[in-house]
C-alpha cells in the first residue's frame, strides 16, 4: 500500500495541459463589414486591430465602421426588407434559421476556439455554453417564424423593418443570436455592431450567413467601437433599436431612441445579489456562488457579485468559498481545464483593478488565492472582498469582473432590503430548501430574473431582461419576440 | 322661499388620499365652453408632484401586495361609486361643451372602461405569463409584475374617457399612478378623485396633479424614483430634453393610444419575472 | 426523526451536521468534473492511481479456490508483461474464500478484503452478522466491507443503525471497516448524505458507496455527494474517513473522472489507496489497455490483456 515515488504515477490535480487545437479555424488577415451579402471595405479605410487578450497577439485588422458605412448597412437591410425577406412567408423564413442553427451546431468547434481567441473565455466554457445556446436560439425562434399569429391572442403583428442591434464583448456570438434570432423570426432585417474587442465570431456567422444562402442584406455586420454603435443608433432608417451592454451607454442610446420615438430594449448592468441562507443546501450553494461570479471572469452582467449569506453560517460559508476558489484553474483559455481565462481586454482589466484598489482603500478586506499569472496578456485573480457594507463602491457599483463582494444578513427582511437597494434589478439568486422562503423572496426580489437553488442559466424558452435600470425589454421566449414586432392595425404602443 | 344659492367647489389636488392646495398657493381658472368660470382650480407645482411620487411609493408595495381578486374588487366598487355619482361627470362633461348625447355616451364608455378593467386583475397572468419549457430539469415561469411608480399625462379629450383609459391599466395591476392633467379636463380628474376618495382605493394609488402638464412632466421624466412616465396624454408638448431626461434612470416611457383598451397596454407598465428552480429530489 | 440539517452523534459524545443536497446542481457539478480533460502524464498519472487504488473483487455464487488464487494473481502482478504496473490495494473476496485469498498474496503488499455481516442484504440478525464479520478477521481479513442495516435506516430507527456499526468496528478489531450505504436504494442524494454522516460517525474507516449488486451504484454525482460528506466530517471532528466506489466503474475514463472528483473536492493527499478505493473486477483490463496504448501509441486488444 505505499504509493510510488515516481510523481508521474501518482495522480494529482495539477493536471498536465490538454489544449484545444487551433488547427480548425483560419483567420484572415483583415475583415471588412459584411453588407447586402459580401464583404465590403470600409468606406473610411480605417482599421483597427483585435488581439488575443491571453496572449496580446494581434488576430487581425478589423475595418472601422462609419456612418457610410452604416448608411449602406441600412440601405441593404431595407433593400431586403423590401424586397425579399419582406415577402417571404414565414414558414421560408424559418428554413434559414434552422439552417443556422444547424450550421451553428456543425462548425461549433470552430466558433468555440475562435470566440475564445478572441475574447479570453475558457475553451470549456465557448464549447458547452455560448455554441450550444447560440445555436439553441436560432433552432427555438426558427419556429416561432410560422407561428407569429399564435403568439400574441387578438394581436395582428407585423415586423419593424429595419433592427438596429449592438451586441456586446462578453459572449460575443451568443448575444449575436440573441439578438439575431428573434429579430429574423419575426421578419426584420439586421444591422449588427459586434464589440470592438470580439467581432471575429460575428464575422465567421457572416460566412455561415453565406452558405445558407439567407438573401443578401437580411443580416448586415457592421464593425467598430462606439462611433460606430452610435451611427447606428442615429440613422433615421433604423426602425427599431436593441442594445446590451453597459448602463452607461444604454441610457445615451435610451436618449437618442427617445428623441426618435423608436422602440428600443435595453439589456444593461447588473449587481445581482446571491442570498445564502443557513437552511441551504450547503455545497451546491457554494458552487453556484463560485461559478455564479468567477465563470467569464464576472463578464456577465447578471453574475452574482453580491453574496448575501446569513450571518450564522457566514464564516463557514465564506471559508468553503475562498477554498473552492483556490482550486480554480487559471489560465490559457484553449486548455480544456481551464475554469478561469483572460480579462477580455487591457481596458477592462484596468477597470476592475482599480475598483478592486477601491475596495482596498474604502476597508474592505481583499482575498485572493494564491495563483500564477501568466506573463503576457491581461488576467485577474479571482477575488473576495469580505467585510463589505452597503456603502461601499465594489457593493454598489458593477465591476464586470472576478470580484465577489460578502455582506451578511439576520432575516429574510433585511436580505430583500439589501439585495433591491441598488439601480440595478437584472437578476438574484436565492439558496434554501425552504420552498415557501423561496418563493416569498422570488416575489420580493426586484428583478428579472431569480435562480433558486441554481444560477446563470439561460435557456431560448426563458425570457431574460432586467428591472430597473438593467434595462426593458426580454430576450428568450415569447416575451423575447415581442419586442421585434409592431402591432399592424395601430402606430400606438410599447415603450420607447 | 330664497332660491338656493349654489356652494361651489373647490377643486384641489389629491395627494395621499387628501385633498390640499398646491404648495405654490397658485390657481388656473377653468371656463366653460359658454365663458363661465366653472372653477379656480389648483395649479400644481414641481414639489407638488414630488409629493405626489412620494405618497405613490408609500402606496406602491401594499397596493402590490394585495391580492390581485381584491384589486379587481377594488376597481370594481370604483365603477359602482361612479354610476351613483354618474350626474355629477355629466354635469362636468357638459360644462366642458360635450352634447348631452355624447357626454352620456362617454361617461356610459368610461365605466364599462373601467369595469372591463377591473377584471383583468386576476387573468393577467394568464395572458401575458408564462411556464418556460426550458432544455433541462428545471422548472421556469415567467410572470408579470407592477413596474412601481408611473405617472400619467392625461389625455385632454376625450376627458373621462381618456383619464380613466389610461388610469386603469396603470394601476390594476399593482402600480401606483400620478396622474397630471392640464386644462378643462382637470375638472373630470378632480371629480374622479372624488369618487377615488370615497370608494376602496388606498391613497396614494392615484394622485391627481391638476395643472400644466408642460410644466410638471419634465420633473416627473427627470425623477429618479419614477419608474415609467405614460406621455399618451402629452405627445407633442415637450422638448426633446426633457424626454431624454427619462433615461437618467432607464424609465419606461409609454406612448399609445388614448382611448384603447387591451391588456397589452398593461402590458406597457409591467415588468415580467422569471423564475428558475430544479426539479429534483 | 431527523430534519434535513439534523445533528448526529458521534463515537466520541460529539455531534456532527449533515446538510441537505440539491440533486440538480450536485449532477450539475460531477458533470462539470467529468469534462477534465486528463491527457498525456496525467493520463498515466491516472491510470497508474487507479490501479493501487484498486479492490480487485469477485463476489459470486460459483467462486472457488482456483477463481480467487487467478484473481489474487491478476492482482499483485496485473500486467504480466510489464513490471512497471503497479499491484491493486486488495482482492475483496466472500468470507469463505478468504484463506484461500490471504494464502495467494501471502508476502506482497495486497491486502485481503472480506465482505462480512450478511452482505449483500444484511438481513441477519446482529448476532450473525457480527459473528460472519469477526469469522472473517479470524481468518485474515485485513478489511471488511459490511452494509449500512438500510432497514433499520429506511424505517427511521437511525439509534440502530448507528449501534450496528459501532459493534461491527468493535468485531473488526485492527481491520478496517468499511460500510456500504447501498445508495440506490436510499431514494436520494439527501439521505446518501445523512448515511454518509451516520457511519462516519459510527466509526466508519471508509464509506462505500455500493454492493455491486444493484444497477444504481458507484455514479459520479453519488461519489462527488460522499465526498463532500467526508470533506464535512473531516471539517466538523479532524477524522480523516476513506471513500470507496464500487459497482458499474468498468472503464477507464469512469475511474479517472472519480480521481478528479475526489481530488478537486478533498484534495489530491486524498488520492492514495489509504483513502480511496475503486472496487471493481473488469476495470482492471480497462486501464491496462489504455496503459499499453500509452507505451506502444497503438489502441490495444483484450486479447492483449489477462482475463482471470
Amino acid at each position: 500500500m505505499t504509493p510510488t515515488d515516481n510523481p508521474l504515477e501518482s495522480f494529482d490535480i495539477d493536471y498536465a495541459p490538454a489544449l484545444e487545437s487551433t488547427a480548425v479555424i483560419d483567420i484572415a488577415d483583415s475583415y471588412g463589414h459584411f453588407i447586402n451579402g459580401v464583404f465590403v471595405e470600409p468606406s473610411s479605410g480605417v482599421t483597427f486591430p483585435t488581439v488575443n487578450p491571453a496572449t496580446e497577439t494581434h488576430l487581425a485588422d478589423i475595418a472601422d465602421g462609419s456612418p457610410e458605412d452604416v448608411d449602406r448597412a441600412v440601405t441593404a437591410a431595407r433593400t431586403a426588407f423590401e424586397g425579399p425577406w419582406g415577402q417571404m412567408t414565414g414558414s421560408e423564413r424559418g428554413r434559414y434559421l434552422f439552417r443556422i442553427a444547424r450550421q451553428l451546431q456543425e462548425r461549433s468547434r470552430e466558433f468555440a476556439v475562435l470566440e475564445t481567441m478572441d475574447g479570453g473565455k475558457p475553451i470549456k466554457e465557448s464549447r458547452d455554453l455560448d455554441l450550444p445556446l447560440s445555436a439553441a436560439w436560432f433552432f427555438y425562434y426558427a419556429g416561432w417564424t410560422d407561428k407569429l399569429e399564435y403568439a400574441f391572442p387578438n394581436r395582428t403583428v407585423a415586423p419593424h423593418g429595419v433592427v438596429g442591434q449592438i451586441v456586446p464583448w462578453n459572449f460575443p456570438l451568443m448575444m449575436a443570436a440573441w439578438k439575431l434570432a428573434p429579430a429574423l423570426a419575426a421578419g426584420n432585417t439586421v444591422v449588427l455592431k459586434p464589440a470592438e474587442t470580439t467581432p471575429l465570431t460575428a464575422l465567421l456567422l457572416a460566412d455561415v450567413l453565406c452558405d445558407v444562402d439567407l438573401p443578401p442584406g437580411v443580416v448586415n455586420i457592421v464593425t467598430g467601437a462606439g462611433g460606430t454603435g452610435a451611427a447606428i443608433v442615429d440613422h433615421p432608417g433604423i426602425d427599431k433599436l436593441a442594445f446590451t451592454g453597459s448602463t452607461e451607454v444604454g441610457k445615451t442610446i435610451q436618449r437618442v431612441a427617445s428623441t426618435r420615438r423608436i422602440p428600443l430594449t435595453l439589456e444593461l448592468g447588473g449587481k445581482a445579489a446571491h442570498i445564502v441562507f443557513e437552511d441551504s443546501a450547503f455545497d451546491q450553494a457554494v458552487e453556484g456562488v463560485v461559478t455564479g461570479i468567477y465563470s467569464n471572469q464576472g463578464h456577465v452582467c447578471c453574475a452574482g457579485s453580491r453574496l448575501l449569506v446569513e450571518e450564522s453560517i457566514a464564516e463557514h460559508f465564506v471559508e468553503r468559498v475562498r477554498r473552492r476558489i483556490s482550486t480554480l484553474r487559471l489560465g490559457n483559455p484553449l486548455d480544456k481545464n481551464t475554469d478561469v481565462g483572460a480579462i477580455n481586454s487591457a481596458d477592462q482589466l484596468q477597470r476592475i483593478t482599480d475598483m478592486v484598489a477601491t475596495g482596498v482603500a474604502e476597508g474592505a478586506d481583499l482575498y485572493q488565492p494564491e495563483c500564477e499569472l501568466p506573463d503576457k496578456g491581461f488576467w485577474f485573480p479571482p477575488t473576495v472582498f469580505t467585510g463589505v457594507q452597503q456603502s461601499h463602491t465594489v457593493a454598489r457599483e458593477e465591476i464586470f469582473g472576478p470580484v465577489l463582494t460578502v455582506q451578511t444578513f439576520r432575516t429574510a427582511e433585511e436580505a430583500v432590503e439589501k439585495a433591491n437597494n441598488t439601480p440595478y434589478g437584472l437578476s438574484a439568486g436565492i439558496w434554501t430548501e425552504k420552498g415557501s422562503k423561496i418563493l416569498w423572496m422570488a416575489e420580493k426580489l426586484r428583478a428579472g430574473v431569480v435562480w433558486a437553488n441554481t444560477y446563470n442559466r439561460f435557456d431560448p424558452a426563458s425570457p431574460f431582461g432586467g428591472y430597473k435600470e438593467s434595462g426593458f425589454g426580454r430576450e428568450g421566449g415569447l416575451h423575447g419576440l415581442a419586442p421585434y414586432l409592431r402591432e399592424q392595425t395601430s402606430g400606438a404602443g410599447g415603450s420607447a | 322661499m330664497a332660491e338656493h344659492i349654489p356652494v361651489d367647489k373647490t377643486f384641489k389636488l389629491f395627494i395621499g388620499g387628501t385633498f390640499p392646495r398646491s404648495e405654490s398657493g397658485r390657481t388656473f381658472q377653468i371656463h366653460s365652453a359658454d365663458g363661465d368660470l366653472l372653477a379656480n382650480a389648483a395649479k400644481a407645482s414641481r414639489k407638488d408632484l414630488r409629493e405626489a411620487v412620494k405618497a405613490a411609493r408609500g402606496a406602491q408595495a401594499d397596493w402590490a401586495g394585495r391580492t390581485a381578486y381584491n384589486r379587481g374588487q377594488v376597481l370594481y366598487r370604483v365603477a359602482e361609486v361612479m354610476e351613483s355619482r354618474r350626474a355629477e361627470f355629466i354635469s362636468v362633461l357638459t360644462d366642458m361643451g360635450q352634447t348631452a348625447h355624447s357626454v352620456r355616451a362617454e361617461v356610459d364608455r368610461s365605466i364599462d372602461r373601467w369595469v372591463w378593467y377591473a377584471g383583468w386583475a386576476d387573468k393577467l397572468h394568464h395572458v401575458l405569463g408564462t411556464v418556460n419549457p426550458v432544455a433541462g430539469p428545471y422548472f421556469n415561469f415567467t410572470f408579470p409584475e407592477p413596474t412601481g411608480v408611473v405617472v400619467v399625462a392625461a389625455p385632454d379629450d376625450p376627458p373621462l374617457l381618456g383619464l380613466l383609459s389610461r388610469i386603469a391599466p396603470v394601476i390594476i395591476s399593482g402600480n401606483t399612478a400620478v396622474v397630471t392633467t392640464g386644462g378643462p379636463s382637470a375638472l373630470a380628474a378632480v371629480t374622479l378623485a372624488e369618487v377615488l376618495a370615497t370608494s376602496d382605493v388606498p391613497g396614494g394609488v392615484v394622485n391627481v396633479l391638476t395643472g400644466d402638464k408642460a410644466e410638471l412632466l419634465p420633473w416627473a421624466l427627470g425623477h429618479m424614483d419614477v419608474n415609467s412616465v405614460d406621455l399618451t396624454g402629452e405627445p407633442n408638448g415637450l422638448d426633446d430634453e426633457a424626454v431624454a431626461t427619462a433615461a437618467d434612470n432607464v424609465k419606461r416611457i409609454v406612448r399609445s393610444d388614448p382611448v384603447g383598451a387591451s391588456p397589452y397596454m398593461i402590458g406597457d407598465f409591467l415588468e415580467m419575472k422569471t423564475v428558475w428552480h430544479p426539479i429534483g429530489r | 426523526m431527523m430534519n434535513s440539517t439534523a445533528f448526529l452523534p458521534t463515537t466520541d459524545g460529539g455531534s456532527v451536521r449533515t446538510t441537505p443536497v440539491d440533486a440538480v446542481a450536485l449532477e450539475a457539478r460531477a458533470a462539470a468534473l467529468c469534462t477534465r480533460s486528463i491527457k498525456t502524464t496525467s493520463k498515466r498519472a491516472a491510470l497508474h492511481t487507479t490501479i493501487r487504488c484498486i479492490d480487485l473483487t469477485t463476489l459470486e455464487g460459483i467462486d472457488t479456490p482456483g477463481k480467487v488464487a487467478s484473481l489474487c494473481q491478476k492482482a499483485i502482478r496485473p500486467d504480466p508483461a510489464n513490471p512497471t504496473i503497479p499491484s491493486v490495494a486488495a482482492v475483496c473476496v466472500y468470507p469463505e474464500m478468504v484463506e484461500h485469498a490471504v494464502t495467494s498474496v501471502s508476502g506482497t503488499t495486497v491486502v485481503v478484503a472480506s465482505v462480512a455481516g450478511a452482505f449483500p442484504a444484511g438481513m441477519s440478525t446482529p448476532a450473525v452478522r457480527v459473528a460472519d464479520i469477526a469469522d472473517a478477521v479470524g481468518r485474515g481479513a485485513g478489511e471488511i466491507d459490511i452494509v449500512l442495516n438500510r432497514s433499520a435506516f429506511m424505517s427511521g430507527d437511525l439509534r440502530r443503525a448507528y449501534d450496528e456499526i459501532v459493534a461491527a468496528k468493535e468485531a473488526c478489531g485492527t481491520a478496517h471497516l468499511k460500510v456500504i450505504l447501498e445508495t440506490g436504494e436510499l431514494g436520494s442524494y439527501e439521505q446518501v448524505r445523512r448515511a454518509s454522516m451516520l457511519a462516519m460517525a459510527a466509526g466508519a474507516d471508509f464509506i462505500k458507496t455500493s454492493t455491486g449488486k444493484i444497477p444504481k451504484a458507484a455514479t459520479h454525482p453519488m461519489v462527488l455527494n460522499m465526498a463532500e460528506a467526508i470533506r464535512d466530517y473531516a471539517d466538523q471532528t479532524g477524522v480523516i474517513v476513506g471513500l470507496k466506489g464500487a459497482g458499474g466503474i468498468r472503464t477507464a475514463k469512469q475511474a479517472w473522472h472519480h480521481l478528479v472528483i475526489v481530488g478537486e473536492t478533498l484534495g489530491s493527499d486524498w488520492l492514495t489507496p489509504e483513502r480511496f478505493r475503486l472496487g471493481a473486477s473488469s476495470l482492471l483490463n480497462d486501464v491496462l489497455m489504455q496503459i499499453q496504448k500509452l507505451d506502444t501509441g497503438h489502441y490495444s486488444g483484450p486479447n492483449y490483456v489477462t482475463v482471470d
